[in-house]
């Protein structure tokens, strides 16, 4: 790897051609000296950089060859071909010509300013044809290895051993029954296990600059995501993390696994060549397993901003929803008046059509079943009512209309089974001045979906949050203007919305349950600098009021058994993340400058059938003996060990303190000539001396008479 | 006990002293103007009026009876205790910073800051017995160290002189030779500007606060790291009890960025550590700016602390505090 290949008189390291070569399709041809990069890190990628090398150069093969006379009305052709794609660089258009004759040999090298115009021209004008017999074949200039490395003669590929994968899953044996969790500070992403019984966090992988932007993981937790110039990867594995599998997709920027994580979806936005024209976006949806392409979506980025807020660039994210449950059957995008629904058996749109819906500006899968509940505000100044619908795939059938008058918003939340859909509709006031919020509540799981209409107590109430118990039938409401809102519980069980409790001025504008349900988080995130209160909904009462102060997020464990609460860094100082008991209790605390990101490791649904699920449950005491001896033997080791810190440390320090005393005892007659000899010596204990001092004042004689 | 409140100067606080017998408490101020107070209730004693610019450091002789004090007038100032006259004042060619009584009072080290093109300086003075025969010259300069040097004293028998500043290293030169004799590890020291340094009475071991939010405790001879205190905020200011193992820590954000945030969110605490455990045992509340000097009364049964805010507040130890379980 010593050459280093002149071009135009600029130099390219032998790098920056791997930094494209390499996650372009080459890797599957198997080169060996490619594969031994594999264990590379990442890392050593980032140092490149992307633009520096050949990226922004094409080649334009199957021009007609023409002689000298021709060449010059030839460079006119194909200058104006491509210079409507992008700016060519000065002097980027180079068509070498046959030495003797002077007549063209049928190809020219175009060099753009950006890379990306080069891949759009790429794109564009490839397969163009100018004529009959001269249709371009466009390549990008980094592309040469890879086709100077394809031999001449057909040999048959090699047959791989199998190779035994790992098993994924590994995490989930942990004897302990120990939860993972991931995190970002300064430029080091950490996997660490939650050892709550040891109030600590035990390391369990470590590496500086795993990723370029975030990480994530996997939905049910069997990969970790990095994000990367390149392309994105996933992580995993049975005793550490190894790269499982790499995405190539250049500048990628959001990425989204399905619920099932059997694909992802990568998002990169680019910037235009010409600043009139907008973002131009790429969407590439993969096969995890396989790291193939199942299907890619370009166009402009208008074509992709279509509703919602919160993304990047106006492209709410995610841009594709998936539907169906975990079985990632089908997935959708929301488009002007259509919704466009496809599923994954062949990657095309459902019935080849989209689904019409005028004004629709929201839509929202349920997270067990193949339908969608979509939003459609009015239309014609209140001549056509506002709408809320719900769908059926694959056979696109309404299963459920409601028309609403006068609705200023319209926000849609479904309970984790996909039994129950709140609508939050606020509505103007007769003036028009003010709006109120009601709810429109349907139960999809029963004949006919009955909505059941409920506003709170005092309808003029701001809600500031709405959150469903997970698997429950209850629901949390932050309502209320005034700077301590009331937060109300309601259960919805039989048809009938029930009030359970509504508690009075409360420092809160976020809500976290439990995974589990039962127990939730009443958090003061922001303005109100991180105030928490652990609730029991069960016996609607407190269960613990604490305070992280300025705590921005809150994630449960997936187990429902720990809380973490974090500071990221966002704000300068505090950074760093506790994690709490269920209940309350502050177990362990570490603060991390330049945090940026805690996320638990999912898990992937029970085994467990209801019915198992229930006679635990009824015999917890018989099942939890069990754990309650291992805690007690890790209580007493923990003291145990603690005690021998403890008398490590003394002993340390008395050596220390003895050899101390030692050299002051030597060097007692030094500092006394030092002092000029005074004796006493700032340690020694300095004695009260009672001084008597006489002091004559005045001396007068008086005679005293005899008497 | 209600910490006693002594608001005497006008600008943040810079440094503060007791005397061997714990009955005076010298405080530097940016104000020019160093004050002594009494220990015990915090009545105003006296000022020592004469700087013409930020006080920075001050010591006072064993006896209590002589002052000297490092200032941004370019000059370090000799006082007499009691009266308040001025004695002697040696002129530099940039900032005094840092001052320190030798062991017998006839030497002083004081530091100077690096200051238009000049690079920062440590000198060592004689100090006369007797002021009239006082002379300005130094006997010895030592110079290297790059960026500011925040705190110089001398080591034990003051054969060497410990110092530490803006390079987050410390060093331990030669008194005799003038020569750089150690610099500590760069693996374990500090990592940010070293604020502040804090002597065991005895001068064999001292303790270090940086901007890296922490502070270390060394050696004085070999300078070993012994121990390292963990916290939260850029730690300006450190001192140790004499009494017990504990050890004071106090700082802040930044002055800077105060406004800008929530009171709680600056962490102007006073932290008390234990010394051998290296665990932080509790806080002293109060001040509402970063807390820029700490000391300790020789009694080991009050403390004070100064702050950004101006105020020097003087603490005296509940009956709790000595009953707190040390291992």
């Amino acid at each position: 790897m010593l050459w280093r290949p002149e071009f135009h008189g600029r130099l390219i390291s032998v790098n920056d051609m791997f930094s494209s070569i390499y996650f372009y399709d080459v890797v599957a041809v198997g080169i060996s000296w490619l594969a031994n990069r594999d264990d590379d890190d990442l890392n050593e990628e980032d140092s490149l950089e992307f633009d520096a090398g050949f990226g922004s150069i094409i080649v334009v093969d199957n021009l007609p060859v023409v002689p000298k006379e021709k060449f010059e009305k030839l460079e006119g052709v194909v200058r104006k071909i491509y210079s409507q794609i992008g700016v060519i660089k000065e002097n980027g258009l180079w068509m070498p010509v046959e030495e003797d004759t002077g007549k063209t040999r049928g190809y020219c090298f175009i060099e753009y300013n950006t890379p990306q115009e080069a891949e759009l021209a790429k794109e564009k004008t490839n397969e163009y044809k100018l004529d009959k017999a001269h249709i371009f074949a466009v390549n990008m200039f980094d592309e040469i290895d890879k086709f100077m490395i394809v031999p001449d003669t057909w040999a048959p590929p090699e047959d791989r051993p199998y190779i035994p994968g790992e098993n994924l899953q590994h995490w989930l044996t942990d004897e302990k029954g120990r939860d993972q969790f991931v995190i970002r500070s300064g430029s080091d992403t950490e996997v660490l296990w939650n050892d709550a019984r040891q109030v600590k966090a035990d390391p369990v992988y470590k590496r500086p600059f795993w990723t370029e932007s975030f990480v994530q993981w996997s939905p049910l937790g069997t990969y970790l995501a990095t994000v990367h110039r390149q392309g994105a990867a996933v992580w995993g594995g049975a005793s550490t993390f190894n790269r499982l599998m790499r995405y190539a997709h250049p500048q990628v920027k959001l990425i989204d696994f399905s619920p099932g994580e059997k694909y992802l979806v990568t998002y990169s936005s680019h910037e235009p060549s010409n600043p009139r024209d907008t973002h131009r976006v790429v969407l590439k949806i993969f096969d995890v397993r396989t790291g193939k392409v199942m299907r890619d979506f370009k166009g402009s980025a208008d074509e992709f901003a279509v509703g919602g807020t919160g993304g990047f660039n106006g492209v709410s994210w995610p841009v594709f929803k998936w539907g169906g449950g975990k079985e990632d059957k089908y997935f959708a995008r929301m488009g002007k008046n259509v919704i466009s629904v496809y599923e994954t058996e062949t990657f095309s749109l459902i019935d080849k059509k989209s689904i019409k819906v005028e004004n629709v500006t929201d839509f929202i899968w349920s997270p067990t079943d193949p339908i969608f509940a979509l939003f459609a505000p009015e239309l014609g100044g209140g001549n056509q009512p506002a709408r809320v619908s719900l769908f059926q795939i694959p056979g696109k059938e309404e299963l459920r209309q409601k028309n609403l008058f006068s609705v200023s918003d319209c926000k849609m939340y479904w309970q984790s089974n996909g039994e129950y859909l709140a609508v939050k509709v606020d509505r103007y006031t007769k003036t028009k001045k003010s709006t109120y919020t009601g709810f429109e509540l349907f139960r999809i799981k029963e004949r006919d979906i009955p909505i059941e209409v409920f506003e709170l107590d005092n309808k003029n109430d701001k809600v500031i949050s709405f959150a469903w118990e997970p698997k429950g039938h209850r629901f949390a409401v932050i309502h209320g203007d005034n700077p301590r809102p009331d937060v109300s519980f309601y259960s919805v069980k039989g048809g009938k919305v029930l009030k359970l409790t509504t508690l009075k001025q409360k420092q809160a504008n976020a809500l976290f349950w439990s995974p589990t349900g039962r127990f939730i988080i009443l958090a003061g995130l922001k303005g109100f600098n991180g105030q928490l209160e652990f609730y029991n909904v069960d016996e609607l009462e407190t269960m613990a009021t604490a305070e992280h102060f300025m705590a921005t997020d809150i994630e449960w464990d997936p187990t429902g058994r720990y809380v973490a609460t974090s500071v990221t860094s966002v704000h300068e100082m505090e950074n760093g993340f506790n994690i709490w008991s269920f209940n309350g209790k502050l177990l362990y605390r570490i603060p991390k400058d330049h945090f940026f990101q805690f996320l638990w490791r999912p898990r992937p649904p029970s085994f467990l059938s209801p019915e198992k699920e229930e006679e635990i449950l009824k015999n917890l005491k018989k099942y939890s003996k069990k754990y309650d001896i291992q805690d007690q033997d890790i209580s007493v080791l923990l003291s145990e060990q603690d005690r021998e810190k403890r008398k490590q440390l003394k002993d340390d320090w008395e050596r220390w303190v003895n050899e101390w005393k030692r050299n002051h005892e030597e060097e007692k007659m030094e500092r006394q000539t030092l002092r000029d000899g005074e004796a006493s010596d700032v340690e020694e204990e300095y004695e009260a001396k009672e001084v008597e001092v006489e002091e004559l004042i005045d001396v007068s004689e008086q005679i005293i008479q005899d008497v | 006990m209600r910490p006693i409140l002594m608001k005497g100067h006008e600008r943040p606080l810079t440094f503060l002293k007791y005397n061997r017998d714990g009955d005076l408490l010298f405080s530097c101020a940016k104000d020019h103007t160093p004050t002594v107070w009494f220990a015990n209730n915090g009545e105003r004693l006296g000022t020592y009026r004469g700087h013409n610019g930020a006080v920075w450091c001050c010591d006072v002789s064993r006896d209590s009876t002589r002052l000297i004090t490092g200032s941004a007038d370019q000059s370090a100032k000799l006082w007499d205790v009691q009266s308040g006259t001025q004695l002697f004042t040696f002129n530099f060619d940039s900032p005094a910073r840092a001052v320190d009584f030798a062991v017998g009072d006839k030497l002083a080290v004081i530091t100077t800051d690096p200051f238009m093109g000049l690079t920062s300086a440590i000198h060592v003075k004689r100090i006369a017995a007797d002021p009239d025969d006082q002379v300005a010259d130094s006997e010895l300069v030592l110079k290297g160290p790059q960026g500011r040097i925040n705190r110089a004293v001398w080591g034990p028998l003051n054969r060497t002189i410990i110092s530490a500043g803006e390079d987050a290293v410390v060093r331990i030169w030669d008194t005799e030779t003038g020569k750089l004799l150690q610099e500590n590890d760069k693996e374990v020291g500090h990592k940010k500007t070293i604020t502040s340094l804090a002597k065991s009475t005895d001068c064999t071991h001292f303790l270090t606060g940086s901007l890296d939010k922490s502070a270390k405790l060394w050696d004085s001879r070999s300078l070993t790291l012994i121990k390292t205190y963990v916290t939260e905020r850029p730690v300006n200011a450190v001192a140790m009890s004499p009494l017990l193992n504990h050890v004071v820590l106090g700082g802040g954000q930044d002055a800077s960025a105060v406004t800008t945030t929530d009171h709680r969110a600056g962490k102007f605490e006073a932290k008390f550590y234990d010394k051998i455990l290296q665990e932080e045992l509790g806080g002293v509340k109060g001040h509402f700016g970063p807390i820029n000097a700490l000391a300790f009364n020789p009694d080991g049964k009050s403390f004070s602390s100064g702050g950004e805010d101006g105020y020097v507040r003087l603490h005296h130890f509940d009956p709790d505090y000595f009953r707190i379980p040390s291992i």
